[in-house]
């Protein structure tokens, strides 16, 4: 297809304003259509094989007005400030458990929300400036506008004071991944915030109802509890759908014996303001999902994670006819990402049938480079990408949830191999020793070959990688079993 | 006569203890010597052995004190109020971890117990290839017999006896954590012998060299908040890669260790006040030295338990420098029916994993119609120091050594832990190290990382490297994000380049 391309394949003309586009004279070899994880990793690899590339990167502003720089969700309000606000919460319990190994300090021990804020805000603020600086020395141009086609081979940029330019390329790439879903009631858009607001939230959040039952969910709930927060989690039918499920409730109940609360089977129906402030007071109405029972809460706040749309409904895929998922909204590509218009290109949060991760995204950015510019044939191999759950007991994963490997092989060709553990650290502070839990999933029928790992203890993801290592070399149970382990550390076990 | 014992284990450690219980699983019956001669300065302790009681166990939860002190200092950026002064209590530290060690000799019992397994706390010593003649610490005399003897009883920390004053007034790690107060004011002392080089020398291969004590008890006792300094004559920990040693060493100096290089100890002695007075020689100045301390630690090596054995009246044939037991593939020594695992043995890594795996496959064979050896190559390892250093297959040094500098390729990567950002602490030291072969396949054959929880970034890939994990592979291997591992799945920067390693994050 490549080929296809380069040999002067029959070209759509634009005319606009009387003139004819032609073919070769297009202002860019690429334009990216939004500045996050993948996005800026395919515009960095393409800059590096001296191509021209324009990156447009525009964030609009959430129904509370909050709006972030350069580098998209991950950086800007997700994996990076989660991870830190779930570090904040991590020493909190270290603060604690550093008195039973002898250190002493101040009896009453309070957290700080606007240091903490300030602290991850300014860190992102760096790394902002990082991109953008990066972007200018690998001359990429860069441009804080919102893309959309407007028609073949053209798009429209609109900046903030509503400047629009027109910009032609003989490739696009969109990576204008998601954001998170409103419920659709009375008062969800005005008193609600999500994870877009949350991490910059000028003030304490208070007592936090959280909605949803998401990865997203039980992060915010597992930190803003550990930060000493009291917090309730409404959850529909089932925690981490997608995930293996023993493991979900595992996460479920260690997250009720450390004091979160959750509310099962119940949605909000309508959500009202008793008392504006910040934070103020509001008042939640839910319904049951299994009868007529309804319930009220009050809240300081309430963080709805739901669940994230892809952004792809308001960007001209239609002047084009780059087909989506009508129920979904997310873009079908082809093994090598490419959609159903062969100059238009699609990687990230809003591929369908795909893994919402940053990683993934930055691996398919660059590869698809690789591939269109620099004669490469690799493509991003999308089995067994681990990943990792930051809730307070961390779950990393790798590979079939225990529930889909029995679907797939049958219950007769799979090994389950699990134990509890009790990490050396939680001796000494009497810290839970029958939570953390280690499982890998093997298939008979290939000499044992693990098929899934699993993971539920500190540090999840500093383990699991290396295992997702070597399941990618095809590891077995037998070499695993004859793998010495590093003593004392959690992955030994 | 007929034996009483299947198998008799002289030595209840990590080794020991393993094989008794798997042999115990094949019903077999096995009896168990275990015997703790006190140190010089009167210290001892449980059935468990030294990773349990002296080694392996309190030195990670003393490591980990160091850590909750950092994590106390980061926290305040993450918005805690955890205003100074802040202090650290040993004894409050001391008595926690000593409680839980005791509770692991404890659960040892039990265990034996359960798998009826005998249990004699008795010192061993040979009659007769199938015979052990065992003491009690009352002086009371017992006779066991064996059909297979396995000689697990490890090292004891050696000390420097030429220096006057050494024996009297320095502890070692077999007493610091059985400490009831605060060692004060510590100098660790870290004193190699110059190897002197025969021409018949056998040459020690130290792939999974064990972790460097001196290094590890020097780290957090400087995390705890003690004055520490540690004084050594060459390179510290001989046997790993260099580099990261270097890193090592530096972050400790960063982190407040003092360290006195190229330095050695000529005497000690007790002031009035208590207080130790140490004289050293300085090499490189070549001045004599003085200062006084509240402690002194000598981490200068572990001896083989074996004099007391009696050995030479078997024929079991140890290595005439160390007094280690050589041992075949097999775990067997010179006399048939004797085996040995463990520390105690000749060429093999001094640590708990690779002492119970030998001792596991052991009873298998011996028992259990298994033929599988114990594999000892790429073992994976981890030193414990303030910034933590784990490491699996060969050190650059080593890869260059034996395929030559044009065949191996290095990959590398100075990153930054996302953590360390809002603590604002510095990570000059936070480096990763990969050696592949050059050619085609680029076979991983070594991999080094220093940061945060180096042991749990390690340990999987050392299994990708049990499967012959190669540069592709693992670059085929999507990254968890964010974490520090994920950076090993995203080298790509050679030393042959000469290019800045330097990584960023996002």
């Amino acid at each position: 297809s490549v080929q296809a391309h380069k040999e002067g394949k029959p070209q759509k003309l634009l005319e606009m304003n009387g003139q004819t586009l032609m073919p070769h004279s297009y202002d860019y070899d690429l334009i990216v259509i939004g500045g996050g994880s993948g996005g800026l990793a395919a515009a960095k690899e393409a800059a590096k094989y001296e191509k021209k590339v324009m990156v447009l990167d525009f964030v609009t502003p959430t129904p509370l007005g909050n709006s972030w720089g350069l580098g998209g969700t991950c950086v800007n309000v997700g994996c990076i400030p989660k991870k830190l606000m779930h570090q904040a919460a991590l020493l909190g319990q270290a603060l604690q458990d550093s008195r039973k190994f002898g250190w002493q300090f101040t009896e009453e021990v309070k957290h700080n929300w606007m240091t903490m804020t300030e602290s991850v805000q300014n860190y992102i603020g760096s790394l902002n400036w990082g991109y953008r600086v990066v972007l200018r020395e690998k001359k990429v141009t860069y441009e804080n506008a919102y893309g959309e086609f407007v028609g073949p081979h053209t798009v429209k940029a609109t900046n903030k004071r509503g400047v629009e330019k027109l910009y032609t390329a003989e490739r696009f790439l969109i990576a204008t991944g998601e954001r998170p879903r409103y419920l659709g009631i009375p008062g969800d858009k005005e008193y609600c915030v999500s994870s877009d607001d949350l991490f910059s939230l000028p003030y304490c959040p208070g007592k936090t109802l959280v909605v949803g039952a998401s990865y997203v969910a039980l992060e915010c709930a597992g930190f803003l509890a550990g930060l000493g927060l009291d917090v309730t989690v409404m959850v529909r039918s089932i925690l981490l759908r997608g995930f293996d499920q023993d493991i979900a409730n595992k996460i479920g109940e260690y997250m009720e014996e450390h004091g979160i609360n959750f509310i099962r089977e119940f949605v909000p129906i309508k959500v009202e303001q008793i008392e504006a402030g910040t934070p103020g007071r509001l008042k939640v109405t839910a319904t049951s999902t299994k009868g007529d029972q309804i319930i009220e809460g009050e809240y300081n706040t309430v963080l709805l994670a739901i669940g994230r749309d892809a952004c792809t409904r308001n960007i001209g895929l239609d002047k084009v006819g780059v087909k989506i998922n009508e129920k979904t909204g997310k873009i079908p590509v082809n093994d090598e990402e490419q959609t159903n218009v062969p100059y238009i290109y699609a990687v990230g949060d809003i591929l369908q049938d795909k893994l919402e991760l940053t990683p993934v995204a930055i691996q398919a950015g660059r590869l698809l480079v690789q591939r269109l510019y620099a004669g490469a044939t690799t493509k991003c191999d999308y089995v067994n990408v681990p990943t990792t759950v930051f809730t307070p007991l961390e779950y990393g994963a790798c590979g079939y949830a225990e529930e889909t490997a029995v679907e797939k092989f049958g219950e007769e060709n799979i090994e389950v191999y699990h134990t509890h553990f009790w990490p050396l650290e939680w001796t000494v502070p009497s810290r839970d020793n029958n939570k953390c839990y280690a499982k890998i999933i093997c298939n008979i029928q290939d000499n044992e070959r693990v098929i899934g790992f699993h993971v539920l203890g500190p540090n999840a993801g500093e383990v699991t990688q290396g295992f997702a290592a070597a399941i990618k070399c095809g590891m077995t149970k037998e070499q695993l079993d004859s793998t010495i382990g590093i003593h004392p550390v959690c992955a030994e076990v | 006569g007929r034996n009483e014992y299947d198998l008799l284990v002289v030595g209840g450690g990590s080794g020991g203890l393993a094989c008794a219980k798997e042999a115990a699983q094949f019903g077999r019956k096995v009896a168990v010597l275990d015997y703790v001669e006190p140190s010089p300065q009167g210290t001892k302790w449980g059935l468990g052995g030294t990773c349990v009681n002296v080694g392996c166990i309190p030195k990670k939860l003393m490591h980990q004190a160091a850590l909750l002190g950092s994590a106390l200092k980061d926290a305040q950026h993450y918005g805690w109020n955890t205003a100074q002064p802040v202090h650290h209590t040993w004894s409050v530290m001391a008595q926690a971890v000593q409680n839980y060690v005791k509770s692991l000799n404890w659960g040892h019992r039990v265990q034996l117990q359960d798998k009826n397994v005998k249990y004699f706390n008795m010192k061993g010593s040979f009659s007769d290839p199938h015979t052990i003649r065992g003491l009690t610490k009352a002086g009371k005399e017992t006779t066991v017999t064996a059909e297979n003897i396995v000689i697990a009883t490890g090292g004891r920390p050696k000390y420097p006896l030429h220096i006057a004053g050494a024996l009297e007034y320095g502890i070692t790690s077999d007493d610091l954590f059985w400490l009831k107060e605060s060692p004060g004011k510590t100098p660790v002392v870290y004193y190699l012998f110059i190897l002197h080089v025969y021409e018949n020398t056998v040459s020690i291969s130290l792939t999974g060299a064990s972790p460097d004590v001196s290094l590890e008890c020097a780290g957090f006792l400087t995390g705890i908040g003690l004055d520490t300094t540690v004084m050594m004559r060459s390179i510290p920990l001989r046997g790993f890669d260099q580099q990261m040693a270097s890193l090592v060493t530096e972050h400790m100096e960063s982190y407040g260790t003092k360290f006195l290089k190229r330095c050695f100890p000529t005497k000690v002695e007790k002031l009035e006040s208590n207080r130790l007075q140490v004289t050293w020689k300085n090499t490189d100045l070549g001045t004599e030295e003085t200062d006084s301390f509240n402690t002194l630690m000598w981490a200068v090596g572990r001896a083989p338990a074996t004099e007391t054995l009696n050995l030479e009246t078997v024929g079991v044939k140890t290595n005439s420098e160390n007094g280690k037991i050589i041992v075949d593939a097999n775990e067997a020594t010179s006399v048939p029916h004797i085996y040995a695992v463990g520390d105690i043995t000749e060429g093999r890594p001094e640590l708990t994993p690779t002492a119970i795996a030998a001792g596991k496959l052991l009873a298998r064979r011996l028992f259990g119609q298994s033929s599988e050896l114990m594999d000892y190559d790429n073992v994976p390892t981890t030193v414990f120091t303030p910034l933590e250093y784990g490491c699996v297959g060969l050190s650059e040094e080593a890869a260059v050594q034996r395929y030559g500098s044009d065949n191996i390729e290095v990959y590398h990567a100075y990153y930054k832990p996302l953590e360390f950002t809002v603590a604002e602490r510095d990570a000059t030291q936070c480096y990763i190290k990969m050696v592949c072969l050059r050619e085609r396949e680029q076979r991983i054959l070594g991999l080094h990382f220093i940061g945060p929880n180096a042991g749990e970034v390690i340990q999987g890939f050392a299994l990708g490297i049990k499967c012959g994990a190669t540069y592709p592979q693992l670059m085929k291997t999507i990254g968890i994000h964010p974490t520090c591992a994920e950076e090993i799945t995203k080298l790509h920067i050679t030393k042959r380049s000469g290019l800045d390693a330097t990584v960023t994050g996002c």
